[in-house]
């Protein structure tokens, strides 16, 4: 039985994160001084063997990615750290900035030691102005302290794009461009920002490396499922009695997510669906509650984890005009740059909206799914290849409701 | 080298190779409609996508390079159904009016509906509603049949470093637009035509003036006169089914007397006569001190680009009219004088590769005859629809002769159409007049070839000139940069707007790869070596306008009729 | 400051044109095309470039606007937490509908999509800062604390 187990949470409520001496005295950078100790090839082997994977969604292997970057010859590398976080019902990433702005830092600086970068970038979505705040004393504090060494970090702010969160779109923004996509390869670690290495990885990716680097790469990766070790946050949404944030080994499963830590459903009554991961995650029916969070488990199921957002709805909900919403947050979203995404998720909305007016026919259900099919392989990045999983997967686990639309 | 199956197909590239080049080593052509031969890769069509055995995800081809033993199916049932399924998303956000739109049958969009055989359509057709952008005297878009392939915003800042084009908004929303989302008139468009080579669809288009051609003929008080460009003989054949060079030029005569022309002359006789203002407006800079580097000034994008980006040197520009005008201001005087005729009858149409020239033509000083000196002009591919509107078949129609006083013309004139050729012409006139001896060898190949900036060195009886070259406008600014900062070691520059010169230029036949422009270029070169006369002022013709009305170059008459002056244009936002 | 000496101020951040937005933007609630202009000029891009940029993104505006932003989050947490009737409390209480800004200048009504606070839904945020729980009861005194 899953309880919850704070790693990067750990310091949340417990020290003044405006307070750089209350972090240290936490032992705070420890982590990144025990890091320079380390070859950087012993540093990245740790990491790789703690088996970290990004916390943004993509769940790629952390240490794997940082020696890409590692290997790669260049005078300039840079860390990136993607604190978007645009997915809906997410905010785990101003959890941790708001709570523990120094060990989001202190992660970079360790990814940054082990690569070799010495300039790094905090990509604060602009919805956060407070958390950019907070981001910039606590860089002036950690620089006034010295504990930075010779890396430097600076914090961007986005300006309304969900497609930000894709990592080259972010370089791109960072760049002063348009947040579009960029064909892959190159990949970042090889080719990223200024065409330089660049190691994109999430807010909770890096805050995870200090107590990593600190109680040792084995103790993480026994926490959890062992494909997916450590913990995750997740943050409650939607029809929950407790509508705020867990974290929980990645064993946990959703079941206990919503009912033990959840509180279960309000006003007594029954569970419908629950989205997972953010905006693009599938909907997962009753039958399926019983699957550990974790990042393969999920994809097992034809789900995502992605970014932790726990979406619930009762019995009530109208799940077509959930998904019609979602449609149409997709639309809004999409950069527009590749034409699939662009006039796809533009068709989604579209058609979502007729079925849910009551305007809609069967056909238009076989023109969805044929829209997920191809968009889900042929859109540029990740965007265009997600946004129809929300209304395929509601098609799939809950037609009745869209045939009540229908006829 | 790369071992990869295509199809079942073992194929071997260069490492870097894409999946898009591979297959076309094996006669797979994937279809494509944002891939450019020239132009770097976007990926954003995603209609070359392929299945790579190992993915999920199908790779895009144009963008994906090939790995050892990599497995690429390109006819999976699951790629042909993202393939006619973005066709479909595309069509259906497009104008379904192919019987009346411009590009009907030289579409790529077109084609690959036809190829996919996208018959029934499942998304409700949704066009966008814009108003057609008709601000400027040459060039129309049509933001509705935009497909934001972004190939036109790539010739215009890559290649031509204008930045006109932008894309404005996110999403479905998004369009190409000018700058600031302003009219292309308001905006640094140059109007050199190149954005409407990049376009695989109708979104953006020469402003077609056939209905004024028709009516001009049709007016019986009208004496219809053309003059032709250099650039339009070898490339109109591609207008007519004819390989590029293959149209005779007194065929091409009689084609245009059968559509309606009365008397046909041709600009390069102007030309000749431009190399003899121009050639010795050099001299006397040289002689006498004058602003150098001096520049051509025969490109009308390339004036609007000095006008727009470095109104500073537009005293380094030659003061003369380009052949077009010179003809123009000439053809209602004295060739109306030669033939007897009142030139108010006179409707001057040029024919022409550029689009440019439709402003050039509108400029308001272009007016020394006493009229507007250019009436009107059509592009190569205008000509190219009278011609085939009026279904005659070149190869069996009889040849004829131009019209006197303003007909004759050197190899010289003819190398006017490609990049180098006025600066070749210029440097055969120049050479003989210095030395006073004659130019045995009249090829100088060093100016000739696609290569974006070419220079060379002449020795003029001891003086060294030193000339450059440079055509497509982003060469242009590297050379004006130059000449900005006081370190450009060059006394005559020659800039073409259009890369290839006026064989590329926007007027003429869709150009879909430089290497098109490099096969004009050859046929310009095969015709100016079978010329009988290949220096400027070897030109009978000219002898007689200079004897019997202009009297000297730079003289009086000169300086009214083929002379101009330029001015700063000031756009708002650069 | 004026707009050309906040621009000025980021100069020297490689890429920084979408700080400088921001800056400007605070002060003049949008951004005018010779801002964008000045922008282009101060980081060496052409001015369509800088043009894309600020029409890319949802928070810029190109066009004039209410001082005082009011973004309603419409994703789908909120949406179903009541956003509809959020909306419909604001339009009745300003005299405006979506996407539009009162006469007086005084407020600019848009939707947003996620901004995070999603532990607290509906959500809207004026001018960045974020109101948590709101119902139609909560909109007059949040409003007034702009007036």
């Amino acid at each position: 039985m899953a309880e919850e187990m704070r790693i990067v949470l750990r310091n949340y409520g417990k020290i003044d994160p405006l307070k750089i001496e209350d972090y240290i005295a936490q032992g705070g950078y420890k982590a990144l001084e025990k890091a320079r100790s380390m070859s950087q090839q012993d540093l990245i082997a740790e990491v790789k063997i703690s088996n970290l994977r990004g916390r943004g969604g993509a769940g790629f292997n952390c240490g794997q990615k940082w020696s890409f970057a590692y290997g790669a010859k260049s005078d300039v590398k840079y860390v990136v750290c993607n604190a978007d976080e645009g997915e809906p019902g997410t905010y785990k990433d101003r959890l941790i900035m708001e709570n523990d702005p120094q060990a989001l830092l202190e992660g970079m600086s360790i990814c940054a030691y082990a690569i070799g970068a010495k300039q790094g970038y905090i990509y604060c979505r602009g919805e956060y102005p407070q958390v950019i705040d907070i981001l910039d004393k606590a860089i002036e504090q950690a620089t006034a302290k010295g504990v930075l060494g010779d890396f430097n970090i600076e914090v961007r702010s986005g300006a309304g794009a969900y497609v930000c969160g894709e990592e080259t779109a972010l370089i791109e923004s960072i760049e002063g461009s348009r947040g579009e996509p960029r064909f892959k390869p190159p990949y970042p670690p090889s080719q990223g920002l200024w065409g330089k290495p660049t190691i994109v990885n999430n807010v909770e990716t890096f805050a995870n490396l200090p107590a990593i680097l600190e109680n040792g790469a084995d103790w993480y990766a026994s926490i959890g499922v062992a494909s997916y070790p450590g913990t995750k946050v997740f943050t409650l949404t939607g029809d929950i009695n407790n509508r705020t944030f867990f974290e929980v080994p990645t064993n946990t499963t959703i079941r206990e997510l919503i009912y033990k830590f959840g509180g279960g459903i309000p006003a007594g009554k029954k569970f419908k669906a629950v989205q997972i991961g953010g905006t693009s995650g599938a909907f997962i029916p009753e039958s399926q509650l019983d699957t550990p969070v974790a990042f393969d488990n999920m994809s097992a199921i034809g789900a995502t984890l992605g970014s932790g957002a726990v979406f619930v709805l009762d019995e009530t909900r109208d799940i077509v005009d959930v998904a019609a919403r979602i449609a149409g947050f997709f639309e809004h979203e999409s950069c527009g740059k590749c034409a699939p995404c662009r006039e796809g998720t533009a068709r989604i909305a579209e058609i979502m909206e007729n079925i849910n007016d009551g305007f809609g026919d069967l056909s238009d259900l076989a023109l969805l799914k044929k829209l997920g099919r191809v968009m889900s392989v042929s859109c540029l990045c990740g965007l265009g290849q997600a946004a129809p999983a929300p209304v395929i997967t509601t098609i799939e686990h809950f037609l009745a409701d869209y045939q009540a639309k229908i006829l | 080298m790369i071992n990869l199956t295509i199809d079942g197909i073992n194929v071997s590239v260069p490492e870097g190779s894409t999946i898009l080049q591979a297959a076309r080593e094996v006669g797979i052509y994937l279809p494509t409609l944002c891939w450019h031969p020239d132009q770097a890769v976007k990926a954003n069509c995603r209609v070359c996508v392929c299945k790579v055995e190992g993915n999920r995800l199908l790779q895009a081809g144009c963008s994906t390079p090939v790995t050892e033993g990599m497995v690429v199916k390109t006819k999976t049932p699951q790629v042909i159904e993202a393939r006619r399924t973005i066709l479909e998303l595309i069509l259906s956000n497009h104008p379904q009016d192919c019987l009346n739109c411009i590009r009907n049958q030289n579409c790529e969009l077109q084609d690959l509906a036809n190829e996919y055989m996208i018959r029934d359509n499942p998304f409700e057709l949704k066009v966008r509603g814009y108003d057609l952008d008709r601000s400027t005297p040459s060039i129309v878009r049509d933001q509705d049949k935009c497909i934001l392939c972004r190939r036109c915003i790539d010739a215009c800042s890559v290649t031509q470093s204008v930045f006109a084009l932008g894309v404005e908004g996110r999403g479905v929303d998004s369009m190409v637009v000018p700058t600031m989302g302003l009219p292309l008139m308001e905006s640094p468009c140059v109007l050199c035509g190149q954005c409407i080579h990049a376009c695989p669809v109708g979104a953006i288009y020469e402003n077609e003036q056939i209905d004024e051609f028709l009516a001009a003929v049709a007016d019986p008080d009208k004496i219809v006169v053309t003059q032709i460009a250099p650039a339009i003989r070898l490339a109109i054949g591609e207008e007519v089914g004819m390989n590029t060079g293959e149209l005779p030029m007194e065929v091409f005569v009689t084609g245009l007397r059968q559509v309606g022309f009365d008397h046909v002359l041709h600009t390069n006789f102007t030309a000749d006569l431009t190399i003899l203002e121009e050639g010795n407006e050099l001299l006397t800079r040289l002689k006498e001190g004058g602003t150098l580097p001096m520049f051509t000034s025969c490109s009308p994008g390339w004036i609007n680009f000095c006008e727009t980006f470095y109104p500073d040197l537009l005293d380094n520009l030659s003061t003369c009219k380009s052949p077009q005008q010179m003809f123009g201001a000439l053809v209602k005087t004295y060739w109306a004088e030669k033939m007897g005729v009142d030139p108010a009858k006179i409707y001057s149409v040029s024919i022409m590769p550029c689009t440019a020239k439709k402003y050039e033509a509108s400029r308001p000083e272009m007016n020394s005859s006493g009229y507007q000196d250019v009436d009107l002009v059509l592009t190569t591919r205008e000509i190219g629809r009278l011609f085939r509107m009026s279904g005659m078949d070149f190869n069996q129609l009889p040849p004829s002769d131009f019209d006197s006083w303003m007909g004759k013309y050197t190899g010289a004139a003819v190398i006017f159409g490609a990049t180098g050729g006025v600066m070749e012409a210029a440097l055969r006139t120049v050479y003989e007049v210095v030395t006073e001896q004659e130019l045995k060898d009249v090829n100088f190949t060093g100016v000739r070839g696609m290569e974006g900036i070419k220079e060379a060195a002449v020795d003029l009886n001891g003086t060294e000139v030193k000339v450059a070259i440079a055509h497509g406008l982003s060469n242009a600014r590297k050379l004006m940069d130059q000449v900005r900062d006081g370190a450009s070691p060059y006394h005559f520059i020659e800039i073409m707007a259009c890369p290839g010169g006026c064989v590329g230029g926007g007027g003429q036949p869709i150009t879909k790869a430089n290497k098109k422009r490099a096969e004009r270029i050859e046929a310009i070169y095969v015709e100016d070596e079978g010329m009988p006369i290949r220096k400027s002022h070897e030109n009978p013709e000219v002898k007689i306008i200079y004897d019997e009305f202009l009297h000297e170059p730079l003289g009086h008459k000169s300086h009214e009729l083929l002379h101009t002056h330029y001015h700063a244009k000031n756009k708002k936002y650069l | 400051m004026d707009y050309k000496e906040i621009i000025a101020s980021y100069a020297d951040k490689p890429g920084g044109i979408i700080e400088a937005f921001h800056a400007v933007q605070s002060q003049l609630s949008y951004l005018p095309r010779e801002v964008i202009a000045e922008a282009a000029q101060v980081f060496k891009i052409p001015v369509s470039e800088a043009y894309g940029v600020a029409s890319f993104y949802s928070m810029f505006s190109i066009e004039a606007r209410g001082k005082n932003i009011i973004r309603i989050c419409e994703s789908a947490p909120c949406h179903v937490a009541g956003a509809a009737e959020v909306v419909q409390a604001l339009e009745r209480e300003l005299g405006i509908f979506m996407g539009e800004s009162t006469a007086d200048g005084l407020f600019a009504l848009e939707f947003t999509e996620c901004v995070g606070q999603c532990q607290s839904t509906p959500v809207i945020t004026v001018n960045g800062e974020p109101y948590l729980d709101v119902n139609a009861a909560t909109i007059p005194q949040i409003l007034a604390k702009y007036r």
